[in-house]
């Protein structure tokens, strides 16, 4: 029970939000869908930490987790997330709403959907300042503060409008406001650029790279754009099929990838590739069904590297340099330094 | 949401088969389908068996005292006129079962028909035939039943139209919508390619498909259509006196309801248990085959 | 706005043109004298003679129709065969019974579904959802007359708490009178409405922007409240409107069972009497006051959603 856990207080060198070993599956008529895999992440205060991997790896699970917004069918087998030193996963329903709108917040990835077609602007912004103090016009003003901020043009008009009335992009803007506007700790952005054009996308990564800043919150930025996690995010997680096989600082993990997979993903970014071609690389094969219990690597069906070893065990943790670690057999071979 | 895609494909294979068995299987597990299936079975079996259960003749006048209450010789008492309650209640099933099969086959009939020509003919053949289903749909069914029954006379023949004019237009519509699908579908087109006529790709390709979803609509209809049956003679407009019928029965029993209130206790309890039985069966078959079919479409 | 306006109400006009039409060939295709058809055997040789007259039965089928169109135009709708009395003011004198008793049915079955409706959904598969699931397609199922008569036996008769026949004097007491009928018609309508209102409201529930509101932390109620049925309550706007046309088939057995005055009990009464300018009369005012129903439940299902306002 919550209430009866004594809240250590934040300390400066504990991480906002500690995801530890992580396992989570689906339900499903055909069988237990093991979604996450042994998920260990941590997401430093006022630091933007990026999850990239392609669809399907669990990067959204792995957010909508951290939020407890999984669908029914979802259920986690074992682990714990830490926020603020308080463990999310064992709190009761009422305790942990409390903290969403609160400390915690959340943009999605359509904002063609994600706002109530039929209540204004207005009234969704002064809703979910439910947690906070204070009058509806003082609410009011917030909000048409906050919009301004992220850069609605007359937003004290345009408060007054329906979602349906915007833009994409004003759309996802307005989604940011409400994201921000209940000043969280934690910022959870889900792909919040992929229903966007190109040239939006870059006005919404340096808007939310300016907010943060500005307020000093974490944000987790789940993408599979590698250019806008290097745009944007301090640290980087990459996942892969319900596991994360590399994390550590973005620079470190762009310049020096140690995973094969992290390689390959770095290789197929067309933003990355220097040389002309007529065909985009891809890597060959498909993520494989996370039906069933798995033994061995995950990525071995794809690994050009594979060995006899990566069908036996599960790869660990290995750490490369200070602040790098990804699981491979191939690192426990070159360098022996087991975390 | 994040959620994995929690369908249940295999209610489905279970049916592709064919296999009879399979299908009673998968309506043994829907418990309220299984009751529903149960109670169809015997008020048609009863139905049908009617004249080797009755103790009495239901039309046969003064077989006992007017008014008399339940006992060994007469199991539901007698009426005002001294007919025996319980044999009038197992005749009286056939009347409304007849109605239903009889009017919603007609109407599936002609709605499939009409459908199809609206579906696959000419734009303004189309537009004419929905305004026409419109129409129809917008008579209020009892009030238009009456009126018919009122220009032709009430007669079980009069009855079974009125009920298949007013369920037709929703087969029609159904069976169009289901046509115009299947007329921008490609096997269609690969089929006209090869010089299939309409008749051949009407009647090999689309008359299949149109029947499926039709039949699960006119299931769930048939509660529908014998409170209608049932309640036109209820109002004294169905079959003629004496002919037993459900209705007629809790009509008799409800000039007496301060008396002998078993009388319309026993003709109200098997319109329930039809349209209860009959709406549980139905709903079982539209969760098994098609779950996203509305009744309202 | 008045663009979708006009064209519902040109629409709406052109339905009831074709339904008085095709009553009009009904007419026509029964054999025998059509004026002996359209009055009835009851009618005096005198009404026959007129109404000839007023036909123009050697004219052409479409100058007859017209001529019918006409007065159908004027508010003639015929007259009484027994009374002489204008039809018309027949049916409307008894129209506001059954108006009054539709829309108490409805009202009281739409404050109870609604949230019953939103209850279930929230509380999807749990026990108290199966049972609430099974008894109200338990209730829609049963015929409404047989639900009048047992309500009548069981609270009228049995336990003498309410009165059955008439619809009594002043308003209690006649408010009193109300409530067998009422419940007997409102009851199949609860079952219907809140299995209508939970079905769409699981469907709203999981769309995204419920999954914004619950991100803010918003509780599940007020999310089921503000931010769900709103949209979720627009199918049930739509059967409202078609709905009429069950309400009023159902107001003729209540009507009759009740002993109430009412179109319903009208027509019942006319068709035993052969009375058929009645009849029709009756027809012709429920289908007008269904297609306008089903028009007006568009126009407040378009106004209420504010995407589709605007385009109005």
């Amino acid at each position: 029970m919550t209430h009866d856990d004594p809240t250590p207080p934040p300390s400066s060198s504990r991480p906002l939000l500690e995801i530890c070993d992580l396992n989570l599956d689906f339900g499903t008529p055909r069988g237990r869908i093991h979604a996450l895999r042994n998920v260990s992440l941590d997401v430093p205060a006022a630091q933007v930490v990026g999850i990239v991997g392609e669809s399907g790896s669990g990067k959204s699970t792995l957010a909508y987790t951290v939020m407890g917004l999984l669908a029914e069918n979802a259920d986690v087998t074992a682990g714990s997330i830490l926020f603020e030193g308080r463990d999310l996963l064992t709190m009761t329903a009422q305790g942990r709403r409390s903290l969403l709108g609160d400390r915690l917040s959340m943009i999605f990835q359509d904002p063609m959907t994600a706002l109530n077609p039929v209540r204004t602007i207005e009234s969704q912004m002064i809703d979910i300042q439910h947690h906070e103090q204070g009058s509806r016009s003082e609410k009011r003003a917030r909000a048409v503060d906050m919009l301004h901020r992220v850069g609605i043009p007359d937003p004290k008009n345009r408060l007054g409008a329906y979602p349906h009335q915007f833009s994409g992009g004003m759309r996802q803007r307005v989604c940011i406001a409400m994201a921000l506007l209940v000043k969280p700790a934690l910022l959870v952005a889900d792909e919040p650029t992929t229903a966007l054009d190109a040239t939006l996308e870059v006005q919404i990564i340096h808007l939310l790279k300016d907010l943060q800043k500005e307020i000093g919150c974490s944000i987790l930025f789940v993408s599979h754009h590698l250019g806008a996690v290097a745009e944007l995010c301090d640290r980087v997680a990459v996942m892969y099929a319900g596991e994360v096989v590399e994390q550590g600082a973005v620079r470190d993990i762009f310049r020096n990838p140690a995973h094969p997979y992290t390689r390959a993903l770095l290789e197929c970014d067309p933003g990355r590739i220097r040389k002309s071609t007529r065909t985009l690389p891809t890597i060959p094969g498909e993520v494989p069904s996370l039906l069933g219990a798995k033994v061995g690597c995950i990525f071995r069906t794809r690994c050009q590297h594979a060995f006899d070893r990566c069908v036996q065990e599960n790869p660990v943790e290995y750490r490369i340099g200070v602040d790098q670690v990804a699981r491979c057999h191939l690192l426990g071979q070159e360098r022996l330094v087991s975390a | 949401m994040v959620s994995f895609e929690a369908d249940t494909p295999e209610i489905n294979d279970a049916i592709d088969t064919g296999a009879f068995g399979a299908f009673l299987r998968q309506l043994c597990k829907n418990r309220l389908g299984t009751l529903g299936g149960v109670l169809v079975v015997l008020i048609a079996a009863i139905a049908v068996l009617a004249p080797l259960i009755v103790t009495h003749d239901p039309i046969q006048i003064m077989v006992g005292p007017r008014l008399a209450a339940p006992s060994l010789d007469f199991l539901l008492g007698t009426d005002q006129l001294g007919r025996d309650t319980f044999s009038r209640v197992i005749m009286g099933g056939r009347i409304p079962l007849l109605v239903a099969f009889a009017s919603l086959g007609g109407a599936l009939a002609v709605g499939v028909v009409l459908g199809l020509i609206a579906g696959f003919g000419p734009r303004w053949l189309d537009n004419l035939l929905l305004l026409i289903f419109d129409t129809i749909r917008s008579f209020p069914s009892i009030i238009f039943a009456l009126a018919i029954i009122a220009l032709l006379g009430p007669s079980l023949v009069n009855i079974i139209l009125v009920i298949a004019i007013t369920c037709m237009p929703g087969y029609a519509r159904v069976a169009r919508t289901q046509a115009q699908a299947l007329q921008s579908s490609e096997y269609i087109a690969a089929e006209r390619s090869m010089g299939a006529g309409t008749t051949r790709i009407l009647a090999v390709h689309v008359l299949p498909n149109v029947i499926g979803p039709l039949v699960i609509l006119v299931s769930m209809d048939v509660p529908a259509v014998i409170a209608t049956s049932a309640g036109l003679s209820f109002l004294g407009m169905g079959v003629r006196p004496p002919t037993p019928d459900w209705g007629a029965i809790l009509n008799d029993g409800y000039s007496y309801i301060n008396q002998t209130p078993w009388i319309v206790i026993a003709g109200g309890i098997p319109i329930i248990l039809a349209t209860l039985g009959f709406t549980f069966l139905g709903e079982a078959l539209r969760d098994m085959f098609d779950p996203k079919l509305r009744k309202d479409l | 706005m008045w663009l979708y306006f006009a064209k519902r109400t040109i629409l709406a006009v052109a339905i009831i043109a074709i339904a008085v039409t095709l009553l009009f060939l009904m007419i026509m295709a029964v054999p025998g004298d059509p004026a002996v058809v359209m009055l009835g055997p009851r009618a005096t040789l005198e009404m026959k003679e007129q109404l000839h007259q007023q036909m123009g039965l050697d004219k052409p089928l479409v100058v007859q129709i017209g001529t019918f169109f006409g007065g159908l135009l004027r508010g003639d709708l015929g007259f009484d065969v027994f009374s002489r009395r204008p039809v018309a003011d027949i049916v409307f004198e008894q129209l506001p019974y059954t108006i009054e008793l539709i829309l108490v049915s409805i009202l009281w079955a739409v404050v109870i579904a609604v949230p019953l409706g939103c209850f279930s959904a929230m509380r999807r598969n749990t026990l108290v959802d199966h049972v609430v699931g099974v008894v109200t397609v338990a209730t829609i199922a049963i015929p409404s007359f047989v639900m009048a008569v047992y309500a009548v036996l069981i609270f009228a008769v049995s336990l003498r708490w309410l009165p059955a026949i008439g619809v009594g004097n002043g308003f209690w007491d006649g408010l009193t009178y109300l409530v067998l009928p009422a419940f007997a018609i409102g009851i199949g309508w609860v079952g219907y409405i809140s299995r209508l209102v939970r079905a769409s409201m699981l469907e709203i529930l999981g769309e995204n922007h419920v999954r914004t509101a619950r991100s803010f932390g918003i509780s599940e109620w007020r999310i089921v409240a503000r931010y769900a049925l709103p949209l979720a309550i627009l199918p049930t706007v739509t059967i409202l409107g078609i709905g009429v046309a069950w309400l009023l088939s159902s107001a003729v057995f209540i009507e009759v069972v009740f002993a109430r005055p009412g179109i319903g009990a009208l027509i019942v009464n006319a068709v035993n009497t052969r009375n058929y300018p009645v009849v029709m009369g009756v027809v012709l005012v429920s289908t007008v006051i269904i297609v306008t129903a089903t028009t007006l439940s568009d126009l407040v299902n378009a106004f209420l959603d504010p995407r589709t306002r605007e385009k109005l």
